[in-house]
């Protein structure tokens, strides 16, 4: 293997003999609008229908059917183009995007060429060496085509129009990736704003974000773009990685082989993990793209925007701020909290349920520790939570105020596992308050020294290390329960 | 009762208001009638029996409150009619039956009028003689083996032959005008987003509108005032106040100022074409309308900019018939062959001919050099009509190049039958409202019709002048039935 990964920081380079290549990225994210309806007609959207139950007679290209622009979908990219703080323009065109295909039923995809909705922008990437600004070229919007079925029916082919007619955002990125963890870091953001703004589920599972990736490579330190490739519909991050390292290897390899690379559509075929050659640039579509004339330009006015403006929520960026001046979150734990708009919720409602004595650090804690390995576990995502913001507040709470100490807590929290059950009873009904008379305490760590008593002369002629044995005694005989910050005051005076 | 079949709509509306003639009474001389005028071919599908059918339910409970009161009409079978076979006269809708109806049908329908079949048309509009029909040409019934024009030929013959007392048809680039201007009948386009095109099959979105076509000018009138409206399933229907066109309607267009427009004085136009235009201005001075030269500069662009517009839209909107979903479907080897058959067998020759021309002009490396220059050319076009609108009322011009020609005359030079649509096209690329009204006979006695182009949303002095030109014009068809012999 010549190939070497930096894996300390987030760059991606190749070296063949005496070149390093680094990679150069750009990304066509297709994401699927949150929107009951589609984007011309009113048909539903919602996933997983039975086959050809949401098609109306505008999806399925009826003779004299029309397109009617739904303006929700309209709102809902705005809304996107200012979380990615692009200019919006206010006048936008639908254009005709000709090919024939059996899933297109108009044989045509409605879709914005020229003047698209959303113009340049931004996303801060937070990498681990800091953060990164990666352009947006562009943002609009256009019909997603239909599903063809080619294995249901051995000679035939099956089309599936529920999906046809579904409004889409496709938003590009400027080349300015440079590597898979930038690629997974990018993705993830546009998701956390979109999710932010609820324009897009982002549920790549089902589809609704997916990706034309365009990779080129080039040496280290040259500024000219090389020729690129682009390797279509890929809908998994994994998938995006694996496609870029294999692709970016392939073009260094033709290029050290003093190949030319051929501009091109590619296919990643996930179970070989490769790139195959779907069309090359001489076979490309000429889509003719031509103005809709069955729809007018899209006029938006600055007060249309300044309104969807005045709606736009708090988004990951700036919650992050917030959080670490105002709750004093290191900006590692505030960019784990606001990367999705659930676990910031869930968060946040921790904290406003802890009321005036709240421990954030402690709840900062809990969150990323016990509850995200738990959801890890369970594989479920923060909105399914087992336990309760309400409840895990009361949790620190008690821990915060000395009725329990961490440990039990721990008990605890595997006991509410099992249906949201409130802390307080738990500790109520097992017993588990924690012990926090000094007479008591007393008491218990004078039988301790008194059944021990070698050992207490031994730390008091300087075995200190000692000193945690009674501790762990003193915990040990309390079931846990002794407060040990009291067993600590009365074990010192005490020997 | 063959008198019923020859009254106009406003007076066969009075004799059913007035229970002179039930709705039935009349359905049923209009079926007979066709029955006897089967060799004009008008009509693609006939929907006779439901016609008589609802027509004796209506009498049975009238409704003489609607502008229409059991009104037997046909339609040009580029409308979609619900549980009705539509065609856009081709084959590869032979067996499309629409489970909707077009806004401008259903309008119909709730204003009391009745479906009595779906009329001939040229294939999806796309021709100006009807012979581009797959259910073969339709004759003129002025003279045998005349072709009625088109692409609403079906239409116009229809009107002509008294079978149906008004009809719709739709205008892309003359399709109402020049077939009535060839039949001695009155044809009108409305302005572009006066009628809803929801339900019309499209073959160039921007430039289709659908509009009525009728004996004389107050029953274009009473239809348009039912047929217009603002539709929002329609993104292009505009919603602006629409006048209550029929009780609006007068002779009195005194002071009126109407422009002839140098640039329609085209080389080679017939005489009588020419003396016709002159017979027109009289008129209009008889009137008190006040007669202005004007100057329509890039009048002759616009031909060959309609010629790559219309072709570029309906190589696009075509592109659904591809025998997946409904329609036609030829087999074939796989997808791609399947829509090579089904598109080859489906469609006729002029229909191919356009969607070549479309595909070609908006291909990379030609758009720039023709569609996007058309579309700027359209402007210019546009910039014309603004300005001579602040000198003139409306615009005088003849319908069209020269009247009815022969059944296969013209079919094998696409060129020559293109120039037909040299005075109407303009209008078309302009959105305006224009009608065709008789004016005339030429050497053989073929009628000639005369337009009148007005400014946006102004279809009431449009309807008004030729009202008044009408009258003092006074033209009668001289039809003898000569199929029926």
């Amino acid at each position: 293997m010549d190939e070497i990964m930096s894996k300390n920081n987030s760059e991606y380079l190749i070296e063949r003999n005496d070149n390093v290549y680094e990679v150069v990225i750009g990304l066509e994210v297709h994401a699927q609008v949150t929107s009951n309806s589609k984007l011309f007609s009113s048909s539903s959207t919602k996933f997983g229908a039975e086959p050809n139950t949401q098609v109306s007679l505008v999806d399925a290209a009826f003779p004299g059917m029309l397109p009617v622009i739904n303006e929700f979908c309209v709102k809902q990219a705005i809304k996107t183009g200012i979380g990615l703080k692009a200019k919006i323009n206010n006048k936008s065109v639908f254009d005709r995007k000709n090919y024939f295909y059996a899933d297109l039923p108009q044989g045509y995809q409605i879709s914005q060429y020229k003047y698209p909705i959303v113009g340049e922008g931004n996303v801060i990437l937070d990498m681990p060496e800091g953060q990164k600004q990666v352009g947006i070229e562009r943002l609009h919007l256009e019909q997603d085509a239909g599903k063809s079925i080619h294995d249901i029916d051995p000679s035939n082919t099956l089309v599936d129009l529920n999906r046809s007619g579904v409004a889409l955002m496709e938003i590009v990125s400027k080349p300015d990736l440079r590597s898979p963890d930038e690629v997974n870091a990018y993705i993830k953001k546009l998701r956390s704003i979109m999710r932010y703004l609820g324009t897009c589920d982002g549920n790549m599972q089902e589809g609704s974000l997916r990706a034309d990736v365009n990779v080129s490579v080039r040496i280290k330190g040259s500024t000219d773009l090389g020729t690129r490739c682009e390797i279509k519909n890929v809908n998994s991050i994994k998938f995006m990685q694996m496609a870029i390292i294999y692709e970016a290897n392939r073009q260094v390899d033709l290029i050290e082989e003093g190949q030319e690379i051929d501009q091109e559509t590619r296919l990643f075929d996930t179970k070989k993990n490769e790139t195959r050659s779907m069309r090359s640039k001489e076979d490309a579509h000429d889509y003719r793209y031509f103005p809709d004339p069955d729809l007018l330009p899209l006029d938006v006015t600055d007060e249309f925007i300044d309104k969807l403006k005045s709606e736009i929520p708090e988004l990951p960026d700036d919650k992050k701020k917030r959080f670490i001046d105002e709750f004093k979150v290191s900006p590692y734990d505030a960019t784990i909290l606001v990367s999705d708009i659930d676990t910031a919720k869930y968060f946040e409602e921790v904290v406003a349920k802890m009321g005036k004595n709240r421990d954030i650090k402690l709840a900062v804690n809990w969150i990323t520790g016990e509850l995200f390995a738990v959801l890890n576990d369970k594989n479920i995502e923060i909105a399914q939570s087992p336990i309760s913001a309400k409840n895990l507040a009361k949790l620190i709470n008690l821990i915060k105020n000395g009725t329990i100490s961490g440990k039990i807590a721990k008990t605890i929290f595997e006991l509410m596992l099992d249906g949201d059950i409130d802390p307080q009873i738990i500790v109520e009904e097992k017993g588990l308050k924690q012990e926090s008379d000094p007479k008591a305490l007393e008491a218990l760590i004078d039988k301790i020294i008194n059944d021990n008593r070698e050992k207490a002369i031994e730390y008091k002629q300087g075995k200190e290390k000692l000193f945690g044995f009674f501790v762990g005694q003193a915990m040990k005989v309390s079931g846990g329960k002794a407060n040990p910050q009291l067993i600590n005051e009365i074990l010192k005076k005490k020997l | 009762m063959s008198e019923i079949t020859s009254l106009t709509l406003y007076e066969l509306i009075k004799n059913i208001k007035e229970k002179k003639i039930s709705s039935n009474e009349a359905a049923k001389s209009f079926v007979d009638r066709a029955e006897k005028s089967k060799k004009i071919n008008v009509y693609v599908t006939e929907n006779f029996e439901n016609c008589l059918k609802l027509s004796k339910e209506f009498d049975d409970k009238p409704n003489f409150d609607l502008k229409l009161p059991g009104i037997p009409i046909a339609v040009k079978d580029l409308f979609c009619t619900n549980e009705v076979r539509t065609t856009a006269g081709s084959n590869i809708l032979n067996n499309f039956v629409p489970t909707y109806e077009s806004t401008v049908t259903q309008n119909i329908w709730n204003e009391g009028g009745i479906l009595l079949g779906k009329l001939n048309c040229d294939e999806f509009a796309m021709g100006s003689s009807n012979e581009t029909s797959f259910f073969g040409n339709v004759q003129n019934p002025i003279a045998e083996d005349l072709v009625p024009g088109g692409s609403s030929g079906g239409s116009s013959a229809a009107l002509a032959a008294n079978l149906t007392p008004v009809t719709i048809g739709t205008d892309t680039g003359g399709s109402i005008r020049q077939p009535a201007s060839f039949t001695g009948t009155v044809g009108l386009k409305p302005t572009y987003g006066s009628c809803s095109r929801y339900g019309i099959v499209a073959f160039a979105s921007s430039l289709d509108q659908a509009g009525p076509m009728s004996k004389d000018v107050k029953d274009s009138s009473i239809l348009l005032e039912v047929i217009s409206s603002f539709d929002k399933k329609d993104s292009t229907s505009i919603d602006f106040k629409r006048n209550n066109y029929s009780s609006e309607l007068t002779r009195n267009i005194k002071g009126l100022k109407i422009g002839i427009p140098k640039e329609y004085r085209i080389d080679g136009m017939p005489d009588e074409i020419e003396k016709l235009w002159k017979k027109g201005i009289e008129y209009a001075k008889d009137c008190g309308a006040e007669i202005i030269d004007i100057s329509l500069p890039h009048t002759s662009y616009a031909l060959p900019t309609y010629y790559i517009v219309a072709p570029a839209e309906a190589s696009s909107n075509l592109a659904r018939y591809d025998g997946v979903k409904y329609g036609l479907r030829s087999s074939g080897k796989n997808l791609i062959d399947m829509y090579e058959k089904t598109r080859s067998e489906g469609f006729g020759e002029e229909v191919k001919r356009r969607v070549m021309i479309g595909t070609y002009v908006l291909s990379s490396g030609y758009y720039d050099a023709y569609y996007l220059k058309a579309q700027k050319v359209r402007q210019l076009i546009k910039q014309d009509f603004d300005q001579a609108y602040n000198k003139v009322d409306a615009i005088l011009t003849p319908s069209t190049p020269s009247s009815a020609f022969k059944i296969g005359e013209k079919s094998n030079d696409p060129v020559s039958m293109y120039l037909n649509d040299i005075f109407t096209v303009p209008v078309n690329l302009a959105g305006l409202p224009g009608i065709s009204i008789p004016a005339g006979v030429d050497k053989n006695n073929y009628p000639l019709g005369l337009q009148i182009i007005g400014k946006p949303f102004d279809e009431q002095t449009v309807l008004n002048i030729a009202y008044s030109m009408e009258e003092k014009i006074n033209y009668k068809n001289n039809i003898t039935d000569w199929w029926m012999k």
